[in-house]
């Protein structure tokens, strides 16, 4: 009788187990379909063509849903520059770039450029950020992020990263981690 | 044993209500038409032409209308303004050698209407935009055809052969890389930067679309789903002749060699059911784990069961 | 206050058993829910019609996470988004088309099931009711969702159907403004109906399901000879050890294994049909985007409603109108309609086992002529067809109130 249990018990739990593999698969399947579709992967570049910008005019566009600060510095700007301001410049052509995601590192708002004094003002809390996107007035905590880029030639193609990308990621410069003005 | 006695009462009604919804139903509703494999057996023979003498004659007469960008010559206008003047974008000729059958093709050139069976269209004083060519000897008309078939490439794409056989006419918007940036009939629509461009390209379409629908009739459906709308056997007889399905239909017989008949099912098929490679394979193992799974569950309700009879 | 065990681990049965009554709830429900032993595989109709409702529930919640219930977006949500773009989304649209199809078939096995053995009579009488009205809900869902992916059949049986309500020769016309809130099926009617086989009619399902199991309790499940059995008696035996000899089985886990074995092979059949043979589910006509000035060569409901179809067909507008209306409600009526006592099997009862032969291949012979084209014999014998079921229905409390009582 008891052989019985045990028989039923087992063949219960091989069944159970049986059962338990197709659920796993069927979860994994469930998983896929949430998954972002091929449609938002390719539309993670975004293409900027930098042959109409002009200098000490902040442009904005768009990637991946965010806003992209786009500001041509002139030769001026680069001689005056610190070390670490330079070291986040793009070059591109024959000029410098700061290229950032243009969301205030303190709770997300958008900062406004000021051409005139050359740096960022976020109209939420008062952060601000200088010409080359680094935190210079609380509660900004970073500076504002480089996202992933590559340059070709005077295109500039957000989303992939280039070997320039790569060499600021190494240097601690993108804005993930404090940076000094000053430096 | 009983059980068995009412599993084939139920399946032998459930065959009996499927068998008379769905087979029977149907082929009183859709009487079979049986094709001829592409042999096109009503149209003359060709005989082997002169290729140079072809081009002479294909370069004086054809390239007012056509382009021939094998051969570097570009088309007279655009699609949107030769669809306004000839109801229709004329083809470019560079590959019609290869995906067209060559008595089609000679058929055509002498009788453009004749052998497109649309002759139905063109009455009343009525006449197709391409102009006959029965003034001409039949042994030109197969030089002609000799030069075309050199100058083709043979080893299309099935995308290829779609663009040249179908898709002056039938938009496709399945067909893009994402939604939007689809295949329309002046071309695959590029990705746009400014809605103002995007706009403005859709204008040209829809003027081009308006071109057909006066030349047509109606417009041409989008054949996004129409592999799964149709099926292989409905489309193989309608593209080898439109009126044995449709009879009085504005579609031309396109003419298709079998093989590039394959192609353009094949591109069918990859855009308006890519996942039927996958559905097929994965169904062998969907059912092989269940098999598994109905052994188990067997034996457990056998080993439940032992107690209990 | 209840007594509390308050040694009891938090979360152990005895601390869940205080606090919910999980032991009693498990004894009543599963354990010494008893069912007879008498019974054969199509007992098991009920669990495989859960797992195929629960199948429509859950590839349902993906599909809607990619569906949007627009005129413009709807053709191309579903058969580009989810078809070609979600991860398996074309497995879970098959298997909703194909569930949402077969669950009929099993809802009908289920239903002749219960009438050829007498299951909706002698204290089942609301099992019964409460199924068919699962069958209406079921019907409005399966309707509703047919609408959605808004292809040349869903515009068009949606524009068919909603023109009944003008009721004939009343020409109700407004009504049918109001049940589209436009002329015709457009925006307004798509929304709507999405609202309505999202939300509205799966709750309302649900709600029926628990009327319907909770109206099975106490009556018991039937068992394949119409014996009246002493549960208790039977009960005693079975936990004194005797389960060869009790005429019942448990729930939970004899009753349940069988249902098990059923579903498997069911399962076979199913997904067979999900990835090898689904045109009967997903017609191809529905293939072609909705297009209000072009009607298909052939419009046809789903097979499943072929048979109504065709009762409708045969007679002039009004007359036909009464006899659809006729035979959606007949059924209801069949505890109240079948005048004799005895809850037997068909074989059993003499003139009614012929009865019930006669009602099936009827109601096969109008589901074919409801799909054929209305020509020719084909009308003739539609009308014979649906004028029998009619005479059925009539002559029953007839031939049960003759019935030799068992």
């Amino acid at each position: 009788m008891s052989e019985d249990m045990n028989r039923r018990d087992a063949m219960g739990i091989a069944f159970g187990a049986c059962a338990a593999v197709g659920g796993v698969f069927a979860l994994a399947g469930m998983k896929k379909a949430w998954d972002p579709l091929p449609s938002v992967y390719a539309a993670g570049t975004t293409t900027v063509d930098t042959t109409k910008a002009e200098v000490n005019v902040m442009y904005t566009e768009k990637w991946r849903g965010k806003p992209i600060f786009i500001l041509k510095k002139s030769p001026e700007m680069v001689k005056n520059s610190s070390k670490a301001e330079i070291a986040r410049d793009i070059v591109i052509g024959e000029y410098s770039y700061l290229v950032c995601i243009g969301l205030c590192t303190h709770l997300g708002c958008i900062p406004s450029y000021a051409p005139k004094t050359e740096d960022f003002l976020c109209a939420c809390h008062g952060a601000q950020y200088n010409r080359s996107g680094i935190n210079t007035k609380a509660p900004a905590p970073l500076p504002m992020l480089i996202p992933p880029f590559k340059v070709n030639g005077t295109t500039l193609v957000l989303g992939e990263a280039g070997p320039e990308y790569e060499k600021m990621k190494a240097a601690g410069v993108l804005g993930n981690i404090p940076v000094d003005p000053k430096a | 044993m009983r059980e068995l006695k009412i599993l084939a009462v139920v399946l032998f009604f459930t065959g009996v209500i499927y068998y008379g919804v769905e087979p029977y139903a149907h082929a009183q509703m859709h009487k079979h038409v049986e094709g001829t494999e592409f042999k096109y057996e009503n149209l003359k023979e060709v005989e082997k032409g002169n290729a140079s003498n072809g081009e002479q004659l294909v370069m004086s007469n054809c390239t007012a209308c056509h382009a021939i960008s094998a051969k570097g010559m570009t088309a007279p206008m655009d699609a949107v303004m030769s669809a306004a003047t000839y109801g229709v974008n004329p083809p470019d000729l560079s590959n019609v050698g290869s995906i067209f059958d060559a008595k089609y093709l000679a058929a055509f050139i002498a009788n453009p209407a004749k052998a497109a069976n649309v002759s139905h269209k063109f009455v009343g004083g009525k006449s197709h935009p391409m102009p006959s060519y029965n003034w001409m000897q039949p042994a030109e008309i197969a030089d002609m055809v000799a030069f075309l078939q050199s100058i083709a490439k043979h080893d299309l794409t099935p995308k290829e052969v779609f663009t040249d056989a179908c898709g002056r006419c039938h938009a496709n918007r399945y067909d893009n890389k994402v939604m939007g940036e689809k295949w329309t009939q002046i071309g695959q629509k590029p990705k746009f930067k400014y809605e103002k461009d995007s706009l403005a390209f859709d204008i040209k379409v829809i003027e081009y679309q308006d071109s057909l629908i006066k030349y047509m009739g109606k417009l041409p459906p989008d054949l996004s789903m129409i592999i799964r709308a149709r099926g292989h056997h409905f489309l193989e007889t309608f593209i080898e002749n439109p009126q044995s399905q449709l009879a009085g239909t504005a579609m031309p017989a396109v003419g298709l060699t079998e093989e590039s008949f394959e192609k353009v099912m094949q591109h069918l098929e990859n855009i308006g059911d890519p996942s039927k490679p996958t559905r097929d394979s994965m169904g062998v193992w969907f059912l092989l784990y269940l098999a598994v799974f109905t052994i188990f569950a067997v034996l457990w309700k056998k080993s439940v069961w032992k107690k209990l009879h | 206050m209840a007594h509390f065990d308050e040694t009891a681990k938090p979360f152990s049965e005895q601390w869940l058993d205080d606090r919910l009554g999980v032991r009693t709830l498990r004894r009543v429900l599963a354990e010494e829910y008893w069912i007879p032993k008498d019974i054969n595989f199509l007992w098991a109709m009920g669990m495989i019609l859960a797992v195929t409702f629960g199948i429509l529930i859950i590839t349902g919640i993906f599909l809607v996470m990619y569906y949007k219930p627009d005129t413009v977006l709807a053709f191309d949500s579903v058969n580009y988004t989810i078809m070609q773009e979600v991860g398996y989304g074309w497995l879970f649209r098959h298997m909703h088309g194909v569930a949402a199809s077969v669950v009929f078939l099993l809802i009908y096995i289920h239903m002749f099931t219960g009438i050829y053995y007498g299951s909706y009579k002698q204290g089942r009488e609301m099992i019964w009711i409460s199924g068919m009205l699962l069958f209406v809900t079921f019907s409005a869902e399966a309707f509703s969702g047919y609408m959605l992916p808004w292809g040349q059949m869903s515009y068009w049986a949606g524009m068919v159907i909603t023109n009944l309500f003008s009721l004939g020769s009343l020409e109700m016309n407004g009504i049918v403004e109001w049940i589209r809130g436009d002329y015709v099926p457009g925006d307004a009617y798509l929304t709507r109906f999405f609202m309505l086989h999202v939300f509205l009619l799966p709750l309302v399902i649900i709600g029926v399901i628990v009327l319907h199991f909770g109206s099975l309790r106490i009556p018991h499940v039937n068992n394949q000879e119409g014996e009246i059995i002493d549960f208790d008696e039977e009960a005693t035996k079975y936990l004194s050890g005797n389960t060869k000899d009790a005429k019942i089985i448990r729930f939970q886990w004899d009753f349940l294994s069988k249902d098990f074995m059923v579903m498997a092979f069911f399962l076979i059949f199913f997904f067979y049909l999900v990835f090898y043979h689904y045109d009967f589910a997903m017609d191809p006509v529905n293939f072609d985007p909705a297009d209000g000035l072009k009607t298909p060569a052939h419009i046809y409901p789903e097979w499943y409603f072929l048979w109504s179809y065709e009762i409708l067909r045969p007679f002039s507008k009004d007359i036909g109108l009464m006899a659809f209306g006729f035979s959606q409600v007949i059924f209801m009526l069949l505890p109240f309609l079948d005048r004799s006592p005895n809850a037997i099997p068909a074989h059993k009862r003499g003139i009614f086992f012929i009865w019930f032969w006669a009602l099936l291949i009827d109601m096969i012979v109008l589901s074919v002529m409801g799909k054929v084209p209305p020509e020719g014999s084909f009308t003739t014998i539609g009308l014979v067809a649906a004028l029998t079921f009619i005479g059925l229905w009539v002559i029953l409390p007839i031939i049960t109130k003759f019935e030799k009582k068992a």
